[in-house]
């Protein structure tokens, strides 16, 4: 078992390229990401990572991830327990549905919103009767997130609840558990992780989505506008450092929630 | 927990009765590269209204490309105020029924408070020697401006193009699009704005000339640097007016006309004036002008309604499906 792995010129040489080329597609971009926001001091990074506008843009941003997370995982589980635990005509079809959001473009996904709720959409005067508005708010930059994100759950849950099959909970039935602590103590333990999973990629979406919300959003600086959007408009306004000062704080997001995710696999797996 | 109870009731009642209260905010919807000028008009807005009414307002801003904004208000963005930079984007709120149909007549200068020209950045020293629209079409000169198809900047770079050539040879409309095909075939890659087709030129290094708003020339030389671009003022251009207008129909819902109407007015007092020429916008109050008149060249300016018979007639006749703007623009 302690043989010494011997490894040929050739095997060395694709691991070296892929070291390579892993740290210039992921490491240098990152880096690049942290070296532009600070090139004018750390001072600055601050002053820009606190400006009013970019502050509110994280707030909508982290409100979003806030509202849309948990409404997809219970969403997830729920679509994800009726595919695999019940038979019924229409589940194929149902399963087909959920997929949909993730197969249609993002804009599309935007255009399609604005379509059903702006004031020529087919509710628009439904809605302006009401003296509801929902188009151009955090409102529908929830919804549109809701929308997009809608998926990624049950993505993960359904080949998982398939593959294990409903002995353990049809065991603990019959052992005079009621539905709740089935649920409690059987299913949601073994997916766990999967749902984890699901949960990490269902925020890191919500968090980036630019194509979708651009759409709906109307882009008002310091109410509607969110990360993506901050730091494009940044961006086209010759801010490089406030751009990249916007995006290190996606950035660390995303860093944070990959730590968070190692974090309670490692202490799940003990 | 009275106190709280009474100011949620108190929020409530506010918030649902928005008719009841003049609002102390607004939000002007605008074109995409006029963040920076906005926000110095917004700064100096604030309190120059607070000083006159007492009460202090905060203007909030949203911008994008001007048709797209167009197409926001009407499916329900609530702008009390729109600063476009197309003619025609405003005719659309009117044909809408958000723009009263004389908005043009409603403030000065066909509620234009400032204006540019299509005007060319070249890079340090000027090394491929462009003068004037004829050089843009020369072999070898690669040239960079935004898809007219998609932006109102290319439309006025394509309409000032065309007015220039109609003059210089005469009227001959097989020469006129034979210029046309030639610079449209130096275009490497259409961008669909104005901002974009900037960011090209500047961080991508692509084309010899951009060619956008003298606002934009101007601004852009001197936040990236004199030493690296030139600007270049062709002899003759095309005016391009930044139309106002009021949205009625948000105003008179939210009660906020007063506040609007201030708002664009002030766009035409001295301080607005100072404001919009210091972003090297060309302004009509002389005081103003004559003070920044060193950054901005003499240059002859024909209009749209002199040389092609006004906005309508050049929708049908040039940006139509098949228009002419269709005959020499092959490369699209």
């Amino acid at each position: 078992m302690t043989a010494k792995i011997v490894r040929s010129p050739a095997e060395i040489t694709l691991i070296g390229l892929a070291f390579v080329f892993s740290a210039l597609i992921l490491l240098v971009p990152l880096a690049l990401i942290f070296a532009f926001a600070l090139r004018e001091g750390v001072g600055a990074y601050f002053a820009n990572i606190l400006e009013r506008n970019t502050l509110h843009a994280i707030g909508v941003t982290v409100l979003t991830a806030v509202i849309v997370v948990p409404i997809n995982i219970v969403i997830g589980i729920c679509v994800a327990w009726l595919v695999t635990r019940f038979k019924f005509p229409g589940r194929q079809l149902v399963i087909t549905f959920v997929e949909l959001p993730a197969s249609v473009s993002p804009i599309v996904a935007g255009v399609v919103y604005l379509f059903l709720y702006g004031n020529q959409g087919l509710l628009g005067p439904l809605l302006q009767f009401a003296n509801i508005q929902l188009m151009f708010t955090v409102t529908a930059i929830i919804l549109v997130s809701l929308f997009v994100t809608a998926p990624f759950v049950a993505r993960e849950l359904i080949p998982l609840m398939q593959q294990q099959g409903t002995e353990d909970e049809e065991a603990a039935l019959s052992l005079g558990a009621n539905g709740w602590q089935m649920f409690w103590h059987v299913t949601l333990p073994n997916i766990r992780w999967a749902l984890l999973y699901g949960a990490v990629l269902t925020n890191a979406r919500v968090m980036g989505e630019y194509g979708a919300v651009s759409v709906v959003s109307g882009s008002i600086r310091g109410q509607t506008n969110t990360l993506p959007l901050q730091i494009s408009q940044l961006f086209n306004d010759f801010n490089i450092a406030g751009a990249f000062a916007a995006a290190s704080t996606l950035a660390l997001i995303a860093v944070v929630t990959l730590v968070l995710k190692a974090g309670l696999e490692g202490r799940g797996w003990r | 927990m009275n106190k709280l109870f009474t100011t949620a009731f108190t929020v409530l009642a506010l918030g649902s009765t928005p008719a009841f209260a003049q609002p102390t905010d607004i939000l002007n919807v605008s074109y995409d590269i006029a963040r920076e000028l906005f926000e110095a008009v917004n700064t100096a807005f604030v309190p120059a209204y607070a000083a006159a009414s007492g009460t202090t307002v905060t203007v909030n801003q949203s911008h994008a490309g001007s048709s797209a904004q167009a197409r926001a208000v009407i499916e329900g963005l609530p702008g009390d105020v729109v600063t476009f930079n197309q003619v025609v984007d405003i005719e659309k709120l009117a044909d809408a029924g958000f723009v009263s149909a004389d908005w043009a007549t409603e403030f000065p200068n066909n509620a234009s408070p400032f204006y540019s020209l299509p005007a060319f950045l070249v890079r340090a020293g000027n090394p491929k020697g462009i003068k004037d629209w004829g050089d843009l079409a020369a072999d070898g000169v690669q040239v960079i401006f935004p898809n007219p198809k998609t932006s109102g900047n290319g439309r006025y770079t394509y309409l000032a193009a065309r007015a220039w050539a109609n003059e210089e040879y005469a009227g001959d409309e097989a020469k006129v699009e034979e210029f046309l095909t030639k610079l449209f075939n130096n275009v490497p890659v259409f961008e669909t704005g104005g901002r974009a087709a900037t960011t090209a030129f500047t961080e991508r290094a692509l084309g010899d000339v951009l060619v956008t708003f003298e606002a934009e020339v101007l601004g852009v030389r001197q936040q990236l640097g004199a030493d690296k671009y030139d600007a270049v003022i062709p002899s003759v251009s095309l005016l391009s007016e930044f139309p106002v207008a009021i949205v009625d129909k948000v105003v008179d819902a939210r009660g906020s006309r007063d506040i609007a109407k201030a708002y664009l007015d002030f766009l035409y007092t001295p301080e607005g004036q100072e404001i919009a020429a210091s972003h090297f916008n060309r302004v009509n109050d002389e005081t103003v002008a004559a003070a920044h008149a060193a950054d901005f060249p003499e240059v002859r300016l024909v209009t749209v309604e002199d040389a092609f018979g006004g906005w309508k007639a050049v929708s049908a006749e040039h940006f139509a499906d098949g228009g002419l703007l269709d005959k020499v623009f092959l490369n699209q």
